[in-house]
């Protein structure tokens, strides 16, 4: 018996989610008394995550997974979960693991719990912690079949290190056949994504116009950030789609959000509240966004932004 | 092409979100249910392979008589007939259980769903469906195309898009991006007294048990007041930001 965790990689190398996912299993295991392992999916190097409490790793190695199909490595996950007795799987909320996790789940007759925030409160039974209402509330659940599968949101259990090694094996699962095949993929390269970031650069219609965010991108590059941008933008064609973040747009988790020129309308304030720190720099001193915010700058963005961006440059050089 | 649309009937967005019964239970009080802002993309696409391509939209929720206005809006919209699995929703598994009963008996090609309720936010319901009845599955899907059952669709990923090809059967998880926002449709005068006339029938439920139980909710500790900086003061928001939130 042990608990199983899916750990994500990307080209070989772990995402952070894989190491907070890693270490959230460990303390599942801690209170069942057993041991984490880990399967992995076309990965470099594995022995990180015996730094965050995996004792074991299975590696799949396999062409045909290059590219995600969620039938595939939910298969794949099963068979790992079988071959280890697994009563818990744990997997993160990146886009490609809430994907595969409801197949999963019913693949092993399993109960799924997503959004998770916080280790189980109780182990029998199996209760845990997740948001609902889009982040207006936590809803305690348990779960109650005999394997369980635990999804973890983003940025919220964190990374807790241990001392350890995790061994490795070979882990060869057969394929099902996948019924949905890419045919390409238009991602930007070197460019931190909305979902990885620590940091996310936001701007809304405050800005008046696409050709105004060279600020907003060089604000990012400072920081290290992704942008993002409120729905009006995205829906007047300033910016892509893809950087829509708010309630029908992409969800954000990260360390520090920082708000420029958007009013904080409650559908965005929904898709963004489970980042930790909320910066707002707004001319509107009545925007509601300052409500919902740690820190506020009731100023012009076309002042305050510059200024922002030469000061932390400053200070960068200073902390580099 | 018969199509099924999922209609979660959820607490409009702008709703103050309480609980009563030992906060166990959602506060209805007061609140006003809408379709699903996910389901309603789907909906409105469904409506496009309605009146391009000649399919058959069946709307369905799981839920008591109160969700009824909800699946008559759907149907002034222009869905051709509605489902309700006479039931009320307990877990993802129970409902996507229910879903698959009434795929299985209506015969239907693609389902679409969306991509999570703005209540709970599982994101379970439509790939659980999939699995349940051995179907094909794209989820936070932001194009759909259909040619005879070869599919053409486009997903989202985490930073950017991927394009895949599939075939019906198949369960879509849908989001704003199927059809734009100014692409929704309100039900006109007309939608709305069809609407009274078109089929809704009640099913009644399998039982599926559900796998998963809701104990308590919990609110968020209240947020405290936001520390203002001087527009002239920047150095102090980066010293607020390194030292006190650490978040940089």
């Amino acid at each position: 018996m042990s608990v199983l965790v899916y750990t994500e990689s990307e080209q070989g190398k772990f995402k952070k989610t894989a190491f907070e996912v890693a270490s959230y299993a460990k303390a599942i295991a801690d209170q069942m008394e057993t041991t984490v392992t880990a399967i992995t999916v076309n990965a470099g190097d594995v022995s990180e995550l015996g730094n965050y409490g995996v004792d074991k790793v299975l590696n799949v190695s396999n062409g045909d997974l290059d590219k995600f199909n969620a039938n595939a490595y939910a298969s794949a996950i099963a068979q790992a979960a079988k071959k280890e007795d697994a009563k818990v799987v744990v997997v993160s909320a990146s886009a490609d693991s809430k994907y595969l996790a409801p197949i999963l789940a019913i693949s092993l007759d399993a109960g799924y719990a997503s959004n998770v925030v916080e280790a189980p409160s109780s182990i029998s039974p199996f209760t845990v912690k997740r948001t609902a209402f889009t982040n207006k509330a936590f809803n305690m659940t348990t779960i109650n079949t005999d394997i369980k599968v635990v999804g973890v949101s983003q940025n919220s259990y964190g990374l807790v290190e241990s001392s350890g090694n995790a061994s490795s094996e070979d882990f060869s699962p057969s394929l099902p056949s996948i019924g949905v095949n890419v045919q390409s993929v238009d991602k930007a390269k070197d460019k931190v994504t909305i979902a990885d970031a620590e940091i996310v650069v936001s701007a809304g219609r405050g800005l008046k116009g696409p050709e105004n965010w060279g600020m907003i991108e060089e604000l990012a590059e400072v920081l290290g950030a992704a942008t993002a941008c409120s729905k009006p933008v995205s829906d007047l064609g300033w910016r892509p789609h893809g950087e829509h973040v708010g309630q029908t747009g992409k969800p954000v988790a990260s360390n520090l959000y920082i708000a420029i020129g958007i009013s904080g309308a409650i559908q965005h304030l929904a898709g963004i509240n489970a980042s930790k720190i909320k910066v707002v720099i707004n001319t509107d001193p009545e925007a509601p966004f300052f409500k919902a915010a740690d820190y506020g700058v009731v100023g012009d963005a076309f002042v305050v932004v510059p200024a922002l961006i030469e000061k932390l440059k400053a200070f960068k050089a200073q902390n580099a | 092409m018969k199509i099924l649309v999922c209609i979660s009937h959820v607490p409009d967005t702008t709703s103050k979100i309480n609980f009563t019964d030992g906060d166990t239970k959602f506060d209805t009080n007061g609140v006003q249910f809408v379709i699903n802002p996910n389901d309603e993309f789907g909906l409105t696409r469904a409506m496009w392979f309605k009146e391009k391509q000649g399919a058959q939209v069946t709307v369905v929720n799981v839920g008591g008589p109160e969700t009824e206005p909800t699946l008559r809006k759907a149907l002034a919209i222009g869905a051709d007939a509605a489902i309700r699995v006479n039931t009320e929703a307990k877990d993802g598994f129970q409902v996507a259980k229910e879903l698959a009963n009434v795929v299985k008996d209506g015969g239907f090609d693609l389902v679409i769903a969306g991509r999570e309720s703005i209540d709970y936010n599982g994101a379970m319901v439509p790939g659980m469906l999939a699995a349940l009845t051995n179907a094909n599955f794209v989820t936070n899907c932001i194009s759909l195309e259909i040619e005879g059952t070869t599919v053409t669709a486009i997903r989202e990923i985490d930073g950017g898009k991927e394009t895949v090809t599939t075939s019906l059967p198949l369960v879509i998880g849908g989001q704003k991006g199927l059809v734009e926002e100014s692409d929704l449709r309100i039900p006109n005068m007309r939608g709305i007294m069809m609407a009274r006339k078109k089929p809704l029938s009640i099913v009644e439920p399998t039982n599926a048990p559900a796998e998963t139980n809701s104990i308590k909710f919990e609110k968020p500790e209240p947020k405290g007041a936001v520390t203002l900086v001087d527009a002239d003061n920047l150095d102090e928001l980066i010293n607020l930001l390194h030292n006190e939130a650490k978040a940089i």
